[in-house]
């Protein structure tokens, strides 16, 4: 029962610099993943074992690894199997998942900056205002402080906006209507308004985009008290999101990655949704916990690779929720292997990662055997020289020697 | 292009007597695609530095002026203007009820009171329907009143008590009321705007997209001078016009932002001109006077329900008070300040009421004791009422309380019982 993920057109968006692309023989590990109905609006699906292959010379992996580690004891099981599901990149997949939710219902519209006729700056809105017009799927001028603030206006008014942020980095011109509108209203308001609303773009560390469209985000945002934050990183769990973020009377600020535009996987061809507030097991383990999200993910599984080979066997989840944190996966994997690597691609100042350690350490810290290892992007306007790019970012290489210093 | 706007009856100024050279700036530049009647205001205005030596005309003198050459029929009916008393009344004694309830320790913080700019609020609200939003600032008390919020909701949300319009979570500077359509109060000046403008988009999506055919809703954004320096204001008055949204944009140009002067804060301290810059008509209205408003706020309102579009109204009001209960109000000159006490809208619509036979002393005495009444009762409605309790805490920051997340026993953390109490620590 497993599914073959390729990854052809991927290879060269992810790796980051000549030196570092995948080799050949590269193949990550993807469990069975299911998800609980007990926990909200989750819907099943069992998803099979396979692998994403991202091959820079082109060549497919035909290699099948079933691993029958469930996440969760007591899952239900929704076979896919019936229906073969198909196979699409990412951002198809955000375009899937958001064009459902528009035929859905009809109160959710599209914000944005040439989300329009131009179709997003990442193809994400490609088509969807041919068929649902120029009012729901508004291009509206370059005011980002402005419209985001109008979408809340229209979100508190019955609509269900998603407001797209061209590069997340232009939000922080609507800092001011995130923070004090949208995380707030439904609190100073008694309750009597909600804002549905969805904020999502491209942030991270791109191919040399230069300091100011290389930010993340997720770091200066978490403090908002009253939104959520979540991470995509695979297609299968982009229109999860993507779905779940306009369905839920939150507002909910859905972060994407420049670099995983173009991945390819193959996703379900029945509804489904992923829980806003669920973290994904990658890959079970025994000896070590690594808590990565969005590209991240992959630099891990890459250095996971190198790492079974040597002989360790790392638990590798990606908590996908930045706001607020699964602590129950996090919690339960930390009690099982007792050490702890989180590896993130947010600064090191007040990233997600010193969150996730202060969280843990608060929670679980009698199951630790060591103290917790984050590793971030350095602290330093990303520069836009690709030899230097690079060293902003946490490579697999470091996360392997993190590790064999974590077990040591 | 700024559409045609037509003009309101009351229209005309006497200030035009005044003439130009005694003033030090430059001021008639009659605006473009805006009422032909309508002129920006003299010298009194722009020459603040100095005493005002313009006559002081109050209402009633300028209507008079106008009868012989107008339709001798009134702008407003007995009721009409009953209501309109009412309505001012209620918000004149409600802040200084305020004023007292704060010196006496009840309600605490920033209060911001909008005595003198009754006839703003009074005369634009009073002339839409519930379904209609308004979108204030942090002087929104007396929006709230005039859109209809009980005063004993608004009196226990100052007090920060549970049976306030917000559960006491708001407090003066955030009002709101899903009932009424009332979208706040903001306490930071003009992130209220683009608020307003999404009313307004829902309104035209409603209408087009999910095919309500009646939908003419309305909204109201009132903000002041100080923010029509901000960018926001600038962003949405071009997206509302380049949509047509149902929305109008109320100045209440009251020359002060604190102790900032709009005339030392401005290049151009002719707000309304800023209008048809965008391409929606920008009109000037005396705005302490009640009638003169509700004549232009009807056809800004009208324009906007009819899909017409935006427009951009500068009030020329005044605050007898200052900025906040926390400001000395030192740097305002005490001449300008009887210039527009004089022109308190209040006694301007007593006088023209009971000069044109529409109502009595009597009649309007009894509404003032109402009124006093209606408050006594909110003010002990508000003492009586019961603080929030700590279980009030964690309820309204998310609409779906999952959003707080999974602890570490797998269930979601709003199951915990600490969270109803509002002890858990989020």
């Amino acid at each position: 029962m497993a599914a073959i993920f390729q990854g052809v057109g991927a290879a060269a968006t992810l790796s980051s610099s000549p030196s570092n692309s995948f080799d050949s023989n590269n193949s990550f590990l993807s469990p069975p993943r299911s998800f609980s109905v007990g926990k909200g609006a989750s819907f099943s699906v069992i998803r099979s074992g396979g692998i994403l292959n991202l091959n820079s010379k082109g060549r497919r992996a035909q290699q099948l690894i079933s691993n029958a580690v469930a996440t969760k004891a007591d899952s239900a099981a929704v076979s896919s199997s019936s229906k073969p599901g198909h196979e699409l990149l990412l951002f198809e997949a955000l375009q899937e998942g958001l064009e459902e939710e528009m035929d859905r219902d009809l109160r959710v519209c599209v914000m944005g900056e040439d989300v329009g006729h131009y179709g997003g700056s990442y193809k994400v809105t490609k088509g969807l205002a041919k068929k649902f017009g120029d009012l729901r799927v508004l291009d509206t001028p370059i005011a980002e402080n402005s419209f985001t603030g109008m979408g809340i206006g229209a979100a508190m008014t019955g609509l269900r906006p998603v407001v797209e942020g061209m590069n997340m980095g232009f939000l922080l011109l609507a800092f001011n209507q995130i923070s004090n509108n949208c995380g707030m209203l439904h609190y100073t308001s008694g309750g009597q308004f909600t804002i549905p609303i969805v904020i999502r773009g491209p942030g991270g560390v791109g191919r040399q985009l230069g300091a100011e469209h290389s930010q993340r985000l997720e770091s200066y945002f978490q403090s908002i008290p009253g939104i959520q934050m979540v991470a995509c990183s695979t297609p299968y769990n982009a229109k999860g999101l993507m779905k779940a973020a306009i369905r839920s009377e939150n507002p909910v600020i859905l972060f994407e990655h420049v670099l995983l535009y173009n991945l390819k996987e193959r996703i379900p061809d029945e509804d489904y949704i992923c829980n806003l507030e669920e973290a994904e097991m990658v890959r079970p383990g025994e000896h070590v916990t690594i808590l990565t999200y969005s590209r991240m993910r992959y630099h891990v599984m890459q250095a996971a690779k190198t790492l079974v080979n040597k002989g360790y066997d790392p638990e590798v989840i990606d908590i996908r929720s930045l706001k607020p944190f699964d602590l129950y996966t996090i919690g339960n994997s930390v009690k099982k292997t007792h050490r702890v690597l989180i590896v993130e691609e947010c600064m090191r100042t007040g990233g997600i990662g010193a969150s996730l350690t202060a969280a843990i350490t608060e929670n679980f810290n009698d199951y630790l055997d060591a103290p917790i290892m984050c590793l971030s992007s350095q602290d330093v306007p990303t520069p836009y020289a690709g030899t230097l790019e690079e060293v902003t970012v946490v490579q697999p290489a470091q996360i392997v020697t993190a590790v064999e210093q974590l077990c040591r | 292009m700024a559409t045609a706007f037509s003009a309101p009856k009351l229209a005309a100024q006497p200030f035009s007597t005044i003439s130009p050279s005694s003033q030090d700036r430059p001021l008639k530049i009659p605006f473009l695609g805006s009422t032909r009647k309508l002129r920006c205001l003299g010298s009194s205005r722009l020459n603040l530095s100095r005493r005002p030596s313009g006559p002081v005309v109050a209402v009633s003198d300028v209507v008079k002026a106008k009868k012989p050459t107008q339709n001798p029929s009134l702008l407003i009916t007995k009721d009409e203007g009953l209501e309109l008393y009412e309505d001012m009344v209620l918000g004149r004694a409600f802040e200084d009820m305020c004023a007292q309830m704060y010196y006496r320790g009840k309600m605490f913080g920033f209060v911001h009171l909008y005595n003198g700019q009754e006839a703003v609020s009074t005369g634009f609200i009073k002339l839409l329907k519930q379904q209609d939003s308004v979108v204030s600032t942090y002087r929104d008390h007396v929006h709230a009143l005039s859109k209809g919020v009980p005063s004993r909701a608004v009196m226990s949300e100052l007090f920060g008590k549970s049976t306030g319009c917000c559960r006491g979570q708001g407090g003066s500077m955030h009002m709101f009321s899903s009932e009424h359509n009332l979208i706040g109060g903001f306490a930071f000046i003009g992130e209220g705007i683009p608020v307003a403008t999404g009313a307004a988009f829902s309104s035209k999506y409603r209408r087009e997209v999910l095919k309500e055919a009646n939908c003419d809703h309305v909204t109201l954004a009132f903000f002041g001078d100080g923010t029509c320096n901000n960018g926001q204001f600038y962003e949405c008055l071009n997206m509302a016009a380049l949509w047509k949204l149902p929305i109008v944009f109320v100045v209440e140009n009251n020359l002060w932002a604190i102790g900032m002067s709009h005339l030392r804060a401005t290049s151009d301290p002719q707000i309304y001109k800023k209008g048809p810059a965008f391409g929606m008509p920008g009109v000037h209205v005396d705005g302490m006077d009640v009638l003169k408003v509700r004549e232009v706020a009807k056809e800004a309102i009208g324009r906007a329900r009819r899909g017409e579009g935006p427009t951009l109204v500068e009030c020329e009001t005044y605050r007898f008070r200052g900025h906040s209960l926390a400001d000395p109000d030192e740097l305002r000159d005490p001449a300008e300040k009887a210039h527009y006490a004089a022109r308190d809208p209040i006694t301007a619509l007593k006088k023209y009421l009971i000069e044109n036979n529409l109502a009595g002393e009597a009649e309007l005495k009894a509404i003032d004791k109402k009124i006093d009444e209606l408050l006594e009762d909110a003010v002990e409605f508000a003492e009586e009422s019961p603080l929030p309790p700590r279980s009030q805490l964690l309820e309204n920051v998310f609409a779906d309380p999952k959003g707080f997340g999974i602890g570490p026993d797998g269930r979601y953390r709003c199951e915990d019982p600490k969270f109803t109490e509002g002890t858990a620590h989020v």
